[in-house]
C-alpha cells in the first residue's frame, strides 16, 4: 500500500519542532507500525538523513516504551493496543497518517518521537514499592488474599507506564498511573501498612511534576493499552482522604 | 490551608462545594416551582414564602454558604484548567476527544456560562428584591411573583434562561459523578449507580428549572 506520513521532527530538547512528510510506496499490511517506521528509516539512511529516533523495546506489548501520538490518538486508533501491536491492516491504501510524540510539560521530547517519561519513574520513586525484606516466593497459601482480590490488584499492577494516559488527558494528568500503582499495593497485605504514607508522598511527588489535576472525563481509561480503570484514581483519592482525615 | 496543598485537596473543594450548591438547586426548584400556581395564587403564596426565607435567620447563614460555594468552586475550577492548560500538549492531530463526553471536557466553559448568568440573575432579581425598589401585593408582602413574571414576558429573556439551565444540566451530569469520584467512592458498583443517577438528576433539574421561564412565558 502507499502510505503518506506527516511525521514530528525535532532536533534536540530546545529546538523548535515541525511536521515533516514523507512517502513509503511498499508498505505490507502484516507490517507492525513500528516496522512500516523501520522502512522510512532505512529509506533515510540509505539518503544520507537523519533516521527517525522512536521509543520502543520488546515489540510486544509488554515493556510499555513504545508510544506514539498516531492520528491524534494515543496508540493510534486500535483499541486497547500499544504501538508496537498496532499493524498496517489498521489503515487504507493512500491513508495519511500523522507521528507525533506523547506530548506534556512533565514529558519533554528528546528528539523527534523520543520523549523523556523519567516523571514516571520519579512518582514511583517517591513510594511505588514496599520497604519490607519480602525474602523468597512465600508458599502460596500462607498469605490470606482472596482471589478477587488478588485479580484486582493484579489488573492495577498491569500498567505498563506507557504514558498514554498523560497524552490523552486534556489535563496532562497522571492520576491513572500513579493510582494504579496506589491501589496496586493498596489492596495486598504487603502493601497495605505502608498505604497512607505512601499515598500521600506519590501524591505530592505527582504534584511537583507539572502534572495537571483529574476532571473525571475517563478518557485515560479508554486509550490505555492495558485497560486500567479509573476507579484506581478513585481509590487513590479514597486513600488520600484516609491518610489526611 | 488543608485544600490549597494539592489537585486533590482542591478537587475535594470543588466537589464538596459543588454538591452543596447541588443540592441547594433542589431546593430552590421546588420553591420556584410555586410559581406555576394560577396567578391570584401564586402572587400571595409566592410572596409569603419569599419573605419567610429572607426573614430567617437559619436561611441567612445557608446563603452565606452559598455564596461563599459558589466563590471557592469558581477560584479552584479557574485555577486548576488554567494551570492543566498550560502542562498539556497540543498536537497538530488531534483525535482525542473520542475516548470522552463534550461536555465533562468542558466543564470550565459550561462554568463560566452559569457564573455569568449568576450575575445576570442576581441583579435582576436577588438585588432589587433585598436593596431596591419594589411594589407590594394586596397582603402588603414585596411583590417579587411581579418582577419575576414581567421579566419573562421578554422572549430573549427566556432563551437567556434556556441556554444557562442547558449549560447547568450538564455541569450536573458530569459534576455530581464526578464529585464522588473526587471525594474517593471507588466501588464498581454503587459508582455505576452514582452515574445513572447524576444523569438523571441533571435531566429532571434542567426540565423543571426549564419549565418555568417558559410556562410564565406563554401564560402572559
Ligand atoms: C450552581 C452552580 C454549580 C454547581 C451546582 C456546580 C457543581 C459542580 C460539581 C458537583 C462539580 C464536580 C466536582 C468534582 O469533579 O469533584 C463541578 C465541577 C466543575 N465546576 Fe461546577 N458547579 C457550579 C458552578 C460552577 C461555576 C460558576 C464554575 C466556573 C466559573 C464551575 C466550574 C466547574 C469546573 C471547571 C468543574 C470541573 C473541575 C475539573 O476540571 O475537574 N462550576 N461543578
Ligand atoms: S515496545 Fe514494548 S510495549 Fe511496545
Amino acid at each position: 500500500m502507499k502510505i503518506h506520513l506527516n511525521v514530528w521532527r525535532q532536533k534536540h530538547k530546545d529546538s523548535k519542532g515541525a511536521i515533516v512528510k514523507y512517502s513509503l510506496n511498499e508498505v505490507a499490511p502484516e507490517m507492525s507500525f513500528l516496522e512500516m517506521l523501520d522502512m522510512l528509516n532505512l529509506k533515510l539512511a540509505k539518503k544520507g538523513e537523519r533516521p527517525i529516533e522512536f521509543d520502543h523495546d520488546c515489540r510486544e506489548g509488554i515493556c510499555g516504551q513504545c508510544g506514539l501520538m498516531i492520528n491524534g490518538i494515543a496508540h493510534g486508533p486500535l483499541k486497547n493496543t500499544t504501538t508496537c501491536q498496532l499493524h498496517m491492516r489498521s489503515f487504507k491504501d493512500g491513508d495519511t497518517i500523522y507521528i507525533e510524540p506523547f506530548k506534556a510539560k512533565a514529558f519533554p521530547v528528546i528528539r523527534d518521537l523520543k520523549v523523556d517519561r523519567s516523571a514516571f519513574d520519579a512518582i514511583i520513586a517517591a513510594g511505588g514499592y514496599v520497604s519490607v525484606n519480602t525474602g523468597q516466593a512465600p508458599e502460596a497459601n500462607s498469605v490470606m488474599v482472596t482471589h478477587d482480590e488478588a485479580e484486582s490488584a493484579f489488573d492495577s499492577a498491569a500498567c505498563i507506564g506507557c504514558g498514554a494516559c498523560v497524552a490523552t488527558c486534556k489535563n496532562a494528568s497522571a492520576a491513572l498511573f500513579t493510582s494504579a500503582k496506589i491501589s496496586h499495593l493498596a489492596k495486598l497485605p504487603q502493601g497495605k501498612k505502608e498505604s497512607e504514607q505512601r499515598t500521600v508522598n506519590m501524591v505530592n511527588r505527582m504534584e511537583n511534576l507539572e502534572f495537571g489535576h483529574c476532571t473525571n472525563t475517563e478518557a485515560c481509561e479508554v486509550e490505555c493499552p492495558q485497560e486500567i480503570s479509573v476507579l484506581n484514581i478513585a481509590r487513590m483519592n479514597f486513600e488520600y482522604n484516609k491518610a489526611k482525615l | 490551608m488543608w485544600y490549597f496543598k494539592n489537585a486533590l485537596t482542591r478537587k475535594n473543594l470543588m466537589a464538596l462545594t459543588g454538591l452543596f450548591l447541588s443540592f441547594f438547586l433542589i431546593i430552590h426548584l421546588v420553591g420556584n416551582l410555586q410559581l406555576l400556581l394560577p396567578a391570584k395564587e401564586a402572587q400571595l403564596q409566592y410572596n409569603w414564602y419569599s419573605e419567610l426565607l429572607s426573614g430567617s435567620w437559619f436561611i441567612k447563614i445557608v446563603s452565606y454558604g452559598l455564596y461563599a460555594s459558589i466563590l471557592i468552586h469558581a477560584v479552584d475550577a479557574f485555577y486548576l484548567s488554567q494551570k492543566s492548560r498550560m502542562l498539556s500538549g497540543q498536537y497538530a492531530k488531534d483525535r482525542r476527544n473520542r475516548a470522552s463526553s463534550w461536555y465533562a471536557r468542558h466543564m470550565m466553559l459550561l462554568g463560566l456560562i452559569i457564573f455569568a448568568f449568576l450575575v445576570i440573575h442576581f441583579k435582576d432579581f436577588w438585588y432589587p428584591y433585598k436593596f431596591g425598589e419594589i411594589g407590594l401585593d394586596a397582603d402588603g408582602q414585596k411583590d417579587l411573583y411581579s418582577l419575576v413574571v414581567v421579566a419573562f414576558q421578554d422572549w430573549w429573556y427566556v432563551i437567556l434562561y434556556a441556554v444557562a439551565i442547558l449549560a447547568l444540566g450538564f455541569h450536573l451530569i458530569h459534576g455530581v459523578f464526578s464529585a464522588t469520584r473526587s471525594l474517593g467512592l471507588y466501588s464498581p458498583f454503587y459508582t455505576k449507580m452514582v452515574k445513572g443517577v447524576s444523569l438523571v438528576f441533571g435531566i429532571i433539574l434542567s426540565l423543571g428549572y426549564l419549565i418555568i421561564p417558559i410556562y410564565l412565558f406563554i401564560n402572559n
